[in-house]
């Protein structure tokens, strides 16, 4: 679409009175903003779709005229999607910069050729002729609730810690990150933080790189929060233009809000290699409101967080052990040769092998990650010579959940993976080995998610892990460093037994 | 806009350096290895009249050299020759479906280019005198941004020739393929006086029925096309 500035407003092509120059709205130079007119009859329904939010108008089931008085009235305000700097373009919903993101086609709608951003194009294509629309006018009022928290359970002393901490960063408005170890239990400690802003009526997102964790944590906070609209965002779910009070959304869906929140929770950060936290961080930063509260949650915070916290740049809390009490397993390194020939010759090294028989005749079962598909299609046919049960699975197994309910249900002694198993997967009682550990595929942060997965449970607290390599490499002694240093604290907090 | 990155998954790709990559980009050099793997061309037995791949089909379904939809069209005299041929690049797969449905539902153009090479080779092979793309509603035009099948001819640097208008809105995919091979007309001629003895060829994305590509073949004839080939990317 074309637009001009026309007595000092934004007019769209369509709705102009007389005939004027017309741009598509990344050309034009400044977008005015029109004064609120508090007397003007808005639509509530358009309130209630646009607050908080970042759309396109393909997106607003609405005439182009009401969006317009709407816009001439104050109550909304479109932006570029697209910023056009010279050469270089930005896209304003995404954050990316990048030129091998952006193409450009002879377009219908501006009859110009038109640029648009390819990283977010899934979301619907944002282009140089594409507005974002958002809403300026009032939000709607929150409806205060009785009893907002409904949780019986009791949190651990580490938890409390933290919890409090959490309600404190609500309370001022500020940032924190909560470290805490692989079966800490870190939903917990959010609970009363959200209830807190709940209570001021406001508005809570708790935002996760994966839907797996969306579609987990949905139904454990309609629990906890019965009487809280909650809205559930992943790509294709249903309840794209609720307003509602607690958010729980996949990062991807972040792009369509633009700040919308009080209190924002960003879950499991280090899932994201480091080339995606910028994008993480700009989504972040669009969606939550100026001055908001921000939690960060992680077991395994990366190179540049740790020195941060270290260093006191970060505000941070720690869970350094399970609620269970006891330790973290340790991870053991034993070199294994160059294991990649051996394959080659299908064999194994004789350290790999007896590990896996005694897994198998004493009838624990494992977890055995190796770095790639192709050698896990290797490694698997020599199992199951061992075995017939093997399996192996990876991130586009087509019976990925199946398998994962064989290795549940103990049908399956081994379970070979990918790193697509390091973490949210829980197994109560297993054994954890990697094949290979020296791989770049294994960061420091992969690594503890690893032997996170042992001794989950607390009528199982040990398990083996041990690291298979060729070249002991630095991922794996900070690692290894990491899960110590947690020991030792949570011992010295007198968290442990 | 030589990169290192795969035009359709954005992984890293292995540079190989060919004499054709020289001068045209096309998926050879666009894809990566696993994307370009998974593009299945069309080649062995196919039908000699809509280029379906034969070997997939049972026998009852193939009367000599031709499929049984095809022959069947031939039978009806409504729709006996409107189409002369049709010509495919490749297999309608899942890769495929999903390939086209970012193309043209997510608008994702740059993605034509990836057939910029076939494409071009067919067209000359066809030595059409007019390349006419199959036409979108103007609705329909407005909500893409941009005609799949016309950005196809564009991305060969060949100027596609609008002689064709549609008249109804719906959405083909909405529609039984009763529906679609009996409604009446799809389209209408936008400039009559330039077909006439003209060998045309139809581009479109898929040939799915045949129906849309008959439709616009038969009004094309009726004004005086002495061919009508259509070419299409998947079959």
């Amino acid at each position: 679409m074309r637009f001009a500035v026309y007595n000092n407003r934004l007019v769209p092509e369509p709705l102009l009175p007389s005939a004027e120059k017309t741009e598509p709205i990344s050309k034009l130079p400044t977008i005015p903003l029109q004064p609120l007119n508090p007397d003007f009859p808005f639509n509530p329904d358009l309130q209630t779709i646009l607050t908080g939010k970042q759309l396109l108008l393909d997106e607003l089931p609405f005439e182009l005229e009401e969006i317009q008085t709407h816009y001439e009235n104050g109550f909304l305000a479109y932006r570029k999607s697209i910023e056009l700097k010279g050469k270089q373009a930005i896209c304003i919903r995404c954050g990316t910069k990048d030129p091998a993101w952006f193409a450009s086609y002879p377009c219908a709608r501006c009859k110009e050729s038109c640029t648009y951003c390819r990283q977010c194009l899934m979301m619907g294509r944002v282009s140089s002729c594409t507005p974002l629309i958002s809403w300026t006018g009032p939000e709607p009022e929150a409806q205060p609730a009785e009893r907002i928290l409904n949780w019986a359970g009791s949190l651990s002393k580490g938890q409390k810690e933290a919890s409090s901490r959490v309600v404190e960063a609500v309370e001022t408005d500020s940032e924190l990150l909560v470290w805490a170890v692989c079966g800490a239990g870190k939903t917990e400690v959010l609970f009363a933080g959200i209830a807190a802003a709940l209570a001021e009526g406001k508005r809570v997102c708790v935002a996760t790189p994966r839907t797996d964790v969306v579609l987990e944590l949905t139904p454990r906070f309609k629990a906890v929060f019965p009487h809280t609209t909650i809205a559930s965002l992943y790509g294709g779910s249903e309840d794209r233009q609720k307003h509602a009070q607690l958010t729980i959304a996949t990062t991807h869906q972040l792009l369509r809000f633009y700040q919308a929140f009080d209190f924002m929770v960003v879950d499991e950060v280090d899932a994201f290699p480091y080339s995606v936290d910028a994008a993480l961080q700009y989504a972040v930063k669009q969606a939550r409101k100026q001055g908001s509260a921000l939690v960060f949650l992680t077991a395994t915070p990366n190179q540049k967080w740790q020195q941060e916290c270290l260093s006191k740049k970060r505000a941070f809390v720690t869970i350094p052990a399970r609620y269970h009490r006891f330790p973290l397993p340790v991870p053991v390194f034993v070199w294994c040769g160059n294991w990649q020939k051996h394959l080659q010759k299908n064999k194994l090294p004789s350290n790999v092998l007896n590990w896996i028989k005694h897994r198998i005749n004493s009838g624990n079962q494992a977890l055995v990650f190796v770095p790639q598909i192709e050698q896990m299609e290797k490694l698997l046919p020599l199992l199951q010579t061992l075995h017939p049960d093997i399996l192996s699975v990876h991130a586009e197994d087509p019976y990925r959940k199946e398998k994962v309910q064989k290795m549940r249900n103990k049908e399956v002694p081994i379970l070979l993976t990918t790193t697509i198993l390091e973490r949210g997967v829980t197994f109560p009682n297993i054994d954890v080995a990697v094949l290979g550990a020296e791989d770049r595929i294994f960061a420091e942060s992969a690594l503890v998610q690893i032997a996170g997965r042992a001794g989950r449970s607390k009528n199982f607290p040990s398990g083996d892990v041990t690291f298979f390599h060729y070249g002991k490499t630095e991922a794996m002694v900070r690692a290894r460093n990491q899960i110590l240093k947690m020991n030792q604290v949570g011992k010295q907090r007198g968290l442990l037994d | 806009m030589f990169s290192e990155r795969c035009l359709y998954c954005h992984g890293k790709k292995e540079q190989a350096v060919s004499w054709t990559a020289l001068f045209w980009k096309g998926e050879s050099d666009l894809l990566c290895g696993a994307c370009k793997a998974k593009l299945m061309v069309i080649h062995g037995d196919i039908c000699s009249m809509c280029s379906r791949p034969l070997d997939e089909l049972d026998s009852k379904f193939i009367e000599g050299d031709r499929c049984l939809d095809c022959v069947r069209w031939e039978k009806d005299s409504n729709w006996s020759g409107c189409l002369d041929k049709n010509i495919a690049l490749y297999s309608y797969n899942d890769f495929l479906k999903e390939l086209l449905s970012r193309y043209k539902f997510r608008g994702d153009y740059v993605l034509a280019k990836i057939f910029a090479v076939q494409l071009q080779t067919k067209i000359k092979r066809a030595a059409p005198d007019l390349i006419v793309p199959i036409p979108l509603s103007s609705e329909r035009l407005y909500e893409r941004g941009f005609n799949q099948s016309e950005a196809l001819i564009i991305e060969v640097n060949h100027t596609p020739s609008h002689l064709l208008e549609r008249i109804h809105t719906e959405k083909q995919s909405k529609k039984s393929r009763d529906e679609r091979i009996h409604l009446q007309q799809v389209f209408k001629i936008t400039d009559t006086d330039t077909i006439a003895s003209k060998k045309i060829l139809l581009i479109d994305d898929i040939y799915t029925t045949g129906s849309t590509l008959r439709h616009a073949g038969k009004i094309l004839k009726q004004a005086g096309a002495t061919q009508v080939q259509s070419l299409t990317i998947a079959r």
